[in-house]
C-alpha cells in the first residue's frame, strides 16, 4: 500500500469554550448549545448528532440562557439583551434590550406566545413573541434580589423564580407573588452565605422542582407553598435542572460533574402513590455540570470541561445499539486547520486570530515506526489577530500560500502574503466587492485564482483574485428554493467544478467555466460533512453524518458503478458504529484510486481497487496485514485501510510532496488547560 | 564476541581533491581517554573532548608554513609538541592562543616523527633514522644529527613504545624493496635492525601496529593481499651488528575479493583482537569500506561496521575507541572486547560471584578461576621458540638464576629423585621470572609427578604439588589424576585448592570429593591444613550461631520451629527468649569446621545438572541426609543475615545452595521420603521454604506496581511535533 511520512502537529493549541446553556427543541430533534464565547451551535439529533450550524461568538456577549420557540432560537445573556438567531444566515437576527440590568435566564410559555426573562434587578419581565420580532409586555412585581431562573406552568398562568433564599410563584395575568418559598441555606459556614436557586422545574401537577447552591434538590408543593421533600446532591452546587417532556423524571447537574436522575415513580412495587425518587447518577464530566437537557431518551449535558455528553437512558433505548451508545462530542464537526499543500504553511483558526505555521523538515529515510530526526523545526510564521469585536466564523489559505482571507458575521478580510526566503510579509487587500460581507465559508480555487464564499440563500460568491485588486466575477445560485446555509465548499483540482452543500443535506455542482449549476446530486437523507471532487476521473465523493459514502459521476450525472457497489453491498458495521463524522476528504494524486478521509480517531485510505470489506471481516485489519507475509497480505486486505495511530484529529492533509500533516489535539491537554475542578475526596489523598 | 558500537562524529574532514589522503595527519591521546588532539595535514591542530565531541581548542600556524608530524601531548608537562616545516620544534601549552608566541626551536636536520607515548618523555625521530629525547635534543638544537641509515632507505612508519619503565623508538623502513624493522632503546640507548621476509614481490606493508605485552614487542602488520602477520621481538636482548631475521606468523588472511588492498590498515586491540579497516567484509561483496574487529585466535569476524565515504586506511585506537577517516567525517567508535572463554558457554561459571558485583570488570577475576583461551593459546605462540631469542641471552639467563634447571631436566628428574630434591628443583623453577611461558610445562611437571606418585606409593610431593596448583597453570584436563591422587593421599589441601582453581573437574570427580568429604571423620578433616580464607568465612558463620539470630526477610525460624503453620514473625519476644536458652538445631553446623570448608568447595565448583544427576545417586541416604542437613543450615544462615556477602571472602553464593538443595533432593526424594529421620529435616525445609516463597510473593507484588512506574515514562515521548514514517498495508 505505501510508507507515508507524517507530520504529527500537536501545536495547534485549539481550546474550545465552556458550555454555558442548552436547549433542546423536541419537535425539530434540534439542540442548540451556547458556550461561554457566545457562540451557539446548532445540532442535528435526528442525524447522528451532527453539528449543523455555528453561530460565531461576539466580545461580551455572553449567553447565560437559550429558548426555542418553535423553529425560531432566542438566547440571553448577562449584557442584558435578548436576542434572536438568524439559523439561515448564521447571525443574531436582531437584539432587545431588556433594561432590567443582566439577565439571568429566560423562558418562553408552552402554548409559544410569550417569553419571561429574569434580570438581575428582581424584575420579571414578559415579551410577546410576534411573527418577526418581540414586544415587550409588562413587569411582574419586582421582588428584592435577582431572578437566577424561571419555570413556567404548562397552563401559561402561573411561574416559578428562583432567587436569592427563596422561590417566588408569580401570576401571569395580574404579575402579582403568590406564594414565597423559602429555601433553606447550607449548614456551617454556607450558612452566612445566600443560597442561589440555579434552577426550578414547575410541573403540571403544581410540583416545583429546584435545585441550589446548598446541593440540594427539593420537591415543593406549589399550590400550597409547603416543602415536600429535600434530596441532598452534592457538597457543591447543584447547577441545572431539567424535566422530561411526560414529567416522569428530571435531572440535576452538579459542580462535581455529576449528573443525578429524579424519577416520579412508586416507590414499592404495585403501589399506585408516586414519588420522587433520586434513582441514577450519571458522572461524565470532570467540571461543573451547567447546562443539562432532558430528551426522550437521553440525558444532554454540557459544562465547564467543554464537551457535550449525550448519555442514552438505557431504559428508553433498545440495549447494545448505536443508539444506547455514550456520545462525547468534543471537536466541532467542520475543519478548524486550512493547509497550504504547495507551501507547507498550515492555518490554524481560534475564535479571535489564526495562526500560521511552517511544517518542519527532516532530511532523513525511516522504516516503518521511526521517527525521524527533525532537522527544521516548524516555526509559527505569524499570528493575525482579528479586528472588531465579532469572533471568526471561517478562514481559508489558499494552496500557494499566497493567500489568506477570514470573515467575521460582519465583515470579510483578505491578505495577500508574500515569502521570500524565510520572511513572510502581509498586506492587507482593501476595496473587497461588496458582495463580500456576510459569509459562512470560505475557499480557494486550486491555482489560487479565486475565492469562493458561501453567502446568503445557499449562493456562492466567485471573486477573481489577482495581484493588485479582487474582482467580483458571478454569484452561482441555485433554484432549489433551500435558504439554508452552505457549509461546505469543494472546488476542483482542474478549476472546472465547485461542489457545495448546505444544511438541508442537498449538494449542488457549479461550472466554474459557464458559471452555473452544472447539477445536483439525488438529497440523501444525512447532511453531508465532507465533498471532495476528484482530480483526475470528476466523480464527487460525498460523505455524510450517518457515515455512508457516495460516489458521483459529475460527467454522467449518476453514481459511479463503484458507488453502487457499496450501496448494495452495505458499509462495514463497524465503519457505521463510529461516532465522529468524517470532516475531510482528499485524494492522492500519486494513485488516483485512493480516498483519503478522517473523523476524529482514524484516518482511512480507501482503495477503490480493492474488494470491500464484507460484514464477517475485520475492518481494523492493519495489525495483522502488518504480521502476514506479503502474498497472504494481499488476500485479505480489503478497501478500507484504516489507521488509528493518530488521535483527536483535527486534520488529516496530503501534501504536494506526499507527506501526510495530521494535527492532533489531545484532550488531555485541553483537559491540562481548563481550571481546577472543585475539590473532592478522593481515596488516599 | 567483540562488539562495535553506535558511531558518532568528532569532526569534519577536508580530504584533497583526489581524495588520496583524509586531511588528517594524526590522531593523538591527550590527558585521558576522552581528550584528543587532531592535527590535520597542513597548518591545524586541535583538542577535542571526545564524549562531547566538541572542540576545546585550536592552533594554527602561520600561512606558509605546515606542520609536518602530528602533534603530541606531553603529559608529565601538560605541553603540546608539533613540528613545522621539518626543522622548527613547537611546544605550547593549552592556555596558549597564538602559536607564533610561543616556544620555537629550529634543529639541523630534518625530523620525521615526535613520538609520546603514554606516560613518557617525547622522543625525536629524524628522518635519517637518529632519535634523541626532546628535552637533550632542546638543550642543545643545532646539535649536529647523525645518520643512521643508508641513503636510499626511507623511514614508512614509527610508533613509541613505554615498555617496562624503558622508552623504545620502532621505526620501520623500506630500502629497495627489502623491509627493515628498527628497535631503538633509549636509557641505555641501543639500536638493533631486522630484516622482514618478504612477501610476494612488489607488495609493502600497508600498515603496522605495534603493541607491547608480557616483555615482547608484537608487531603487526598488513599486506595488501590480506595477510596480516604477527612478529614478536623480545625487549630486552643483545644488541648484534648484522640485521637479524625477524620471523613472522601468519595471524589472519582477510578476504580480498578482487586485486589488492589499497588503503587499509590493522591495528591490535588486544592480545586476541585486531581492527581491519578497508578490507572488504566476507559477507557482504566487494566493498572495501568496512571496519572489521577479527579474533586472531579463533580467526572469526566479531563485528563488522559499514563506513559511509571513501576509506584511507588511516585508523586508531585510544581506550576502546576506534577513529576512523572516512568520507568526509572522522567518526568516532566505541568497541569492546571481551575476553572470550569455552568454560563461560558450557555449565555454570564457577565463581558467580562476578556475576553480583559488577563493579570488578570481568577481566580481573577471570584469569584466576577460567582460564581464558586467548591465555592459553597465547601462552603457546610467546614460547621461546617463536621468539628470536639467541642462543647467547639464553645462556646468560642460566647463569644469572643458577640453581635453578630446564623444564627437560626437572622431568627427568622428576622420575627419579625424592621427594626434597624434586621440591627443590620444582621451587627454583617457578622462582623464574618468566613463569608465563612455562605454562605447558607445569602441566608436564604435574602429570609425570602424579604418574609416578600412582606407579611408587612412597612418593607423594605434596608440597610440590601444591606449589603447582597455586600457579594456576593447571587444569583438571592437564592431569587427570590428580585429584583423585590427593583424595587417595588423603591430601585435603591438594583437594580444596584443585576444586577452586581447575575450572573443568568432571562431575564424577565432583561427586566423589563430596563423597569423600562428607564420609570423612570429622578427626581427619579437623587434622588437615586448609585455605585460612575459606576457613575463617565459616568460623565467622559459626560464630554467628551464637549471636542474636535476628529477624530476617519477616522469617523467624524459632517461632516457625514452634508452631507449623503460617505463624510468621508473629510473637517476637517469646521467640528471644526461647533463644537465649537453646539455639535451633538447624542453626548449629551439623558437620565439623573444616569439613564444612571443604563442602564448601564442593558447592562452588562449576558443573552441569544433567551430568552430576546420576553421580548424586550413588551417595548413601545417611550421607544424603547429613549433606541436606548442612545445605539447610547455610540456607537458613544466608537467609538470616547478609554476612556472607558482605565479606570479601570465597564463599558459595545463595544460587549455588538453592541449586544443590534442589539437585540432592531430585536424586534422593523417594529415599528421603521413605527415611525417617531424614522426615523432620524436610519439614523444616518444608516451612522454611513457603515462608520465603510466601515472602517473594509480596515482593512480586511490590514489583509489579514498581514495574508500572517504568512503563509510565516510555509512555511520554510524543512531543509538540516530531515526523514519523508509518506503513500502510
Amino acid at each position: 500500500m505505501g510508507e507515508f511520512t507524517v507530520h504529527r502537529v500537536r501545536f495547534f493549541d485549539y481550546m474550545p469554550s465552556a458550555i454555558r446553556a442548552v436547549a433542546f427543541n423536541p419537535r425539530t430533534e434540534r439542540l442548540a448549545v451556547a458556550r461561554a464565547d457566545g457562540a451557539v451551535e446548532v445540532f442535528n439529533f435526528n442525524d447522528n448528532y451532527f453539528q449543523e450550524k455555528v453561530i460565531p461568538g461576539q466580545d461580551g456577549r455572553a449567553v447565560e440562557a437559550l429558548c426555542w420557540v418553535g423553529r425560531r432560537l432566542f438566547g440571553a445573556g448577562l449584557n442584558g439583551v435578548i436576542t434572536e438567531y438568524d439559523l439561515e444566515n448564521l447571525r443574531p437576527r436582531y437584539t432587545v434590550e431588556a433594561y432590567g440590568g443582566p439577565i439571568w435566564t429566560i423562558s418562553c410559555n408552552s402554548q409559544g406566545t410569550h417569553l419571561a426573562v429574569g434580570c438581575e434587578d428582581g424584575t420579571v419581565k414578559m415579551f410577546e413573541i410576534l411573527q418577526e420580532r418581540i414586544q415587550f409586555q409588562k413587569n411582574l412585581d419586582r421582588m428584592k434580589g435577582r431572578i437566577i431562573s424561571l419555570s413556567w406552568h404548562p397552563s401559561g398562568a402561573r411561574i416559578a423564580a428562583g432567587m436569592m433564599d427563596m422561590i417566588r410563584i408569580f401570576d401571569v395575568e395580574s404579575g402579582a407573588a403568590t406564594h414565597r418559598l423559602l429555601v433553606e441555606r447550607g449548614m456551617g459556614v454556607s450558612r452566612s452565605t445566600e443560597v442561589v436557586v440555579w434552577g426550578v422545574v414547575f410541573l403540571s401537577d403544581s410540583t416545583i422542582i429546584s435545585g441550589d447552591s446548598a446541593g440540594k434538590v427539593q420537591i415543593w408543593d406549589g399550590s400550597t407553598g409547603t416543602l415536600v421533600k429535600t434530596h441532598l446532591v452534592t457538597k457543591w452546587d447543584v447547577l441545572a435542572l431539567s424535566v422530561s417532556q411526560d414529567e416522569s423524571s428530571v435531572i440535576a447537574g452538579t459542580s462535581e460533574g455529576t449528573v443525578v436522575q429524579f424519577q416520579f415513580i412508586s416507590a414499592t412495587v404495585g403501589q399506585q402513590d408516586k414519588d420522587w425518587v433520586r434513582t441514577r447518577t450519571f458522572k461524565n464530566h470532570s467540571h461543573d455540570v451547567r447546562a443539562l437537557a432532558h430528551t426522550d431518551t437521553a440525558v444532554v449535558s454540557g459544562g465547564m470541561d467543554t464537551q457535550l455528553v449525550v448519555r442514552p437512558l438505557l431504559d428508553k433505548v433498545e440495549k447494545n445499539t448505536q443508539e444506547s451508545a455514550l456520545r462525547k462530542i468534543a471537536f466541532p464537526h467542520r475543519s478548524l486547520v486550512c493547509c497550504a499543500k504547495k507551501a507547507g504553511l498550515l492555518l490554524f483558526q481560534f475564535s479571535d486570530h489564526l495562526e500560521l505555521w511552517r511544517l518542519g523538515e527532516s532530511d532523513g529515510q525511516g522504516t516503518p515506526g521511526d521517527s525521524l530526526p527533525v532537522k527544521r523545526k516548524p516555526e509559527k510564521v505569524m499570528e493575525l489577530k482579528r479586528r472588531g469585536e465579532d469572533h471568526i466564523c471561517c478562514s481559508a489559505l489558499s494552496p500557494c500560500g499566497g493567500w489568506l482571507s477570514y470573515s467575521t458575521v460582519s465583515s470579510v478580510r483578505l491578505y495577500r502574503l508574500q515569502h521570500d526566503n524565510n520572511n513572510i510579509s502581509i498586506n492587507k487587500m482593501s476595496k473587497l466587492p461588496k458582495e463580500l460581507r456576510s459569509v459562512h465559508q470560505l475557499c480557494f480555487s486550486s491555482d489560487s485564482s479565486k475565492l469562493f464564499a458561501s453567502s446568503s440563500q445557499s449562493s456562492v460568491v466567485v471573486v477573481a483574485l489577482s495581484q493588485l485588486e479582487c474582482k467580483y466575477l458571478h454569484t452561482l445560485k441555485h433554484k432549489s428554493g433551500s435558504r439554508q446555509p452552505v457549509h461546505l465548499l469543494s472546488p476542483s483540482e482542474d478549476g472546472k467544478w465547485l461542489a457545495t452543500a448546505n444544511t438541508d443535506c442537498e449538494i449542488h455542482v457549479y461550472n466554474l467555466h459557464k458559471m452555473k449549476l452544472h447539477c445536483t446530486v439525488p438529497v440523501y437523507g444525512s447532511c453531508p460533512t465532507a465533498i471532495a471532487i476528484h482530480p483526475t476521473t470528476s466523480h464527487l465523493i460525498s460523505v455524510h453524518a450517518d457515515q455512508q459514502i457516495f460516489e458521483f459521476s459529475l460527467l454522467q450525472k449518476e453514481y459511479t458503478e463503484w458507488s453502487r457497489k457499496l450501496q448494495k453491498q452495505g458499509l462495514h458495521p463497524l465503519w457505521l458504529q463510529r461516532d465522529t463524522p468524517v470532516t475531510h476528504v482528499t485524494f492522492n494524486p500519486a494513485n488516483p484510486e485512493h480516498i483519503i478521509l478522517h473523523d476524529t480517531f482514524m484516518f482511512c485510505i480507501i482503495d477503490q481497487s480493492l474488494p470491500l470489506p464484507e460484514t464477517k471481516t475485520v475492518l481494523y485489519n492493519q495489525l495483522t496485514l502488518r504480521s502476514l507475509p506479503v502474498a497472504e497480505r494481499i488476500r485479505q486486505s480489503h478497501a478500507f485501510k484504516i489507521c488509528k495511530s493518530f488521535q483527536h484529529l483535527l486534520c488529516v492533509s496530503l501534501m504536494e510532496d506526499r507527506s501526510l500533516v495530521v494535527v492532533e489535539r489531545p484532550l488531555l491537554d485541553i483537559m491540562a488547560q481548563l481550571p481546577a475542578p472543585v475539590r473532592q475526596k478522593k481515596f488516599a489523598t | 564476541m567483540a562488539a562495535l558500537y553506535e558511531g558518532y562524529t568528532l569532526c569534519g574532514l577536508v580530504p584533497d581533491l583526489n581524495l588520496c589522503s583524509s586531511g588528517i595527519q594524526g590522531v593523538e591521546e591527550e590527558r585521558d581517554g576522552d581528550h584528543v588532539i587532531v592535527t590535520d595535514s597542513s597548518r591545524n591542530v586541535t583538542l577535542y573532548k571526545v564524549s562531547d565531541q566538541k572542540p576545546l581548542g585550536s592552533w594554527t600556524v602561520k600561512q606558509g608554513q605546515t606542520l609536518t608530524c602530528s602533534a603530541v601531548f606531553n603529559s608529565q608537562t601538560k605541553e603540546y609538541v608539533a613540528v613545522s616545516d621539518h626543522r622548527v620544534i613547537r611546544i605550547w601549552k593549552e592556555e596558549d592562543v597564538l602559536l607564533d608566541k610561543t616556544f620555537k626551536a629550529t634543529v639541523s636536520s630534518d625530523i620525521c616523527r615526535v613520538h609520546c607515548a603514554h606516560g613518557g618523555d617525547p622522543v625525536v625521530l629524524f628522518q635519517r633514522g637518529a632519535v634523541r629525547q626532546l628535552e637533550s635534543l632542546l638543550s642543545a638544537p643545532q646539535q649536529p644529527i647523525e645518520e643512521v641509515l643508508p641513503q636510499e632507505e626511507v623511514i614508512r612508519w614509527s610508533t613509541s613504545i613505554l615498555a617496562e619503565a624503558q622508552q623504545f623508538v620502532i621505526f620501520t623502513t623500506e630500502q629497495k624493496g627489502d623491509q627493515f624493522l628498527y628497535l631503538q632503546r633509549l636509557n641505555p640507548n641501543s639500536l638493533q635492525r631486522y630484516r622482514l621476509e618478504r612477501e610476494e614481490p612488489g607488495l609493502f606493508p600497508l600498515s603496522f601496529s605495534a603493541s607491547y605485552r608480557d616483555k615482547h614487542i608484537f608487531l603487526l602488520y598488513l599486506y595488501p593481499n590480506g595477510h596480516v602477520y604477527q612478529s614478536v621481538v623480545p625487549v630486552r636482548g643483545l644488541v648484534v651488528e648484522e640485521a637479524l631475521p625477524l620471523p613472522r606468523n601468519l595471524l589472519l588472511g582477510l578476504p580480498v575479493c578482487e586485486g589488492q588492498l589499497e588503503a587499509a590498515s590493522a591495528i591490535v586491540l588486544d592480545e586476541a583482537h585486531v581492527a581491519v579497516v578497508g578490507v572488504p567484509h566476507p559477507s557482504a561483496g566487494a566493498g572495501k569500506d568496512f571496519l572489521c574487529i577479527w579474533n586472531t585466535n579463533f580467526q572469526t569476524l566479531q563485528a563488522g561496521k559499514e563506513m559511509a565515504g571513501k576509506i584511507y586506511g588511516q585508523l586508531w585506537s585510544y581506550s576502546n575507541k576506534l577513529f576512523i577517516p572516512h568520507g568526509k567525517t572522522l567518526s568516532v567508535i566505541p568497541f569492546e572486547c571481551p575476553k572470550s572463554s569455552l568454560a563461560s558457554a558450557l555449565g555454570k561459571l564457577k565463581q558467580s560471584k562476578t556475576e553480583a558485583c559488577f563493579t570488578f570488570p570481568p577481566e580481573s577475576k577471570a584469569p584466576a578461576s577460567v582460564p581464558s583461551w586467548n591465555n592459553i593459546l597465547h601462552g603457546e605462540k610467546a614460547q621461546p621458540s617463536r621468539t628470536v631469542e639467541t642462543r647467547k641471552t639464553r645462556t646468560t639467563r642460566r647463569t644469572q638464576s643458577a640453581p635453578s634447571l630446564t623444564i627437560e631436566q626437572i622431568l627427568e628428574l622428576v622420575m627419579t629423585a625424592p621427594v626434597e630434591e624434586v621440591q627443590k628443583a620444582v621451587e627454583g623453577l617457578l622462582c623464574r621470572a618468566d613463569l608465563q611461558d612455562l605454562q605447558p610445562s607445569v602441566g608436564q611437571l604435574a602429570s609425570s609427578l602424579v604418574s609416578r606418585s600412582l606407579a611408587d606409593p612412597a612418593f607423594y610431593p605434596s608440597n610440590t604439588l601444591t606449589q603447582l596448583v597455586h600457579t594456576q597453570y593447571l587444569c583438571h584436563s592437564v592431569c587427570p589424576a590428580l585429584v583423585l591422587l590427593a583424595l587417595e593421599k588423603k591430601d585435603y589441601f591438594l583437594c580444596q585448592l584443585c576444586l577452586q582453581f581447575f575450572p573443568d573437574i568432571p562431575e564424577a570427580v565432583t561427586c566423589a570429593c563430596l563423597k569423600a568429604f562428607i564420609s570423612m571423620p570429622d578427626i581427619d578433616a579437623e587434622k588437615a591444613n586448609l585455605e585460612p580464607d575459606s576457613v575463617s568465612f565459616m568460623e565467622t558463620l559459626t560464630l554467628k550461631e551464637r549471636g542474636q539470630a535476628g529477624m530476617q526477610n519477616g522469617f523467624s525460624p524459632t517461632t516457625f520451629q514452634e508452631d507449623h503453620s503460617d505463624a510468621i514473625g508473629a510473637k517476637q519476644t517469646r521467640a528471644e527468649d526461647k533463644e537465649k536458652a537453646t539455639t535451633p538445631p538447624e542453626l548449629i553446623c551439623p558437620v565439623g569446621l573444616h569439613k564444612a570448608v571443604l563442602l564448601n568447595e564442593v558447592l562452588q565448583t562449576a558443573y552441569s545438572d544433567t551430568f552430576l544427576l546420576p553421580h548424586l545417586k550413588d551417595l548413601s541416604s545417611q550421607h544424603v541426609v547429613l549433606f541436606l542437613q548442612y545445605l539447610q543450615f547455610l540456607y537458613l544462615k544466608y537467609s538470616q543475615d547478609a554476612l556472607p556477602q558482605a565479606h570479601g571472602f570465597r564463599s558459595p553464593s545463595l544460587n549455588q545452595i538453592m541449586d544443590w538443595v534442589c539437585l540432592l533432593l531430585d536424586a534422593h526424594f523417594t529415599v528421603l521420603v521413605m527415611t525417617p529421620e531424614a522426615k523432620g529435616l524436610l519439614l523444616n525445609l518444608h516451612g522454611f521454604v513457603k515462608a520465603q516463597v510466601k515472602l517473594v510473593c509480596e515482593l512480586g507484588k511490590i514489583e509489579g506496581s514498581l514495574q508500572e512506574i517504568n512503563k509510565m515514562k516510555a509512555k511520554k515521548d510524543v512531543g509538540q511535533y516530531s515526523i514519523e514514517v508509518i506503513e500502510l498495508f
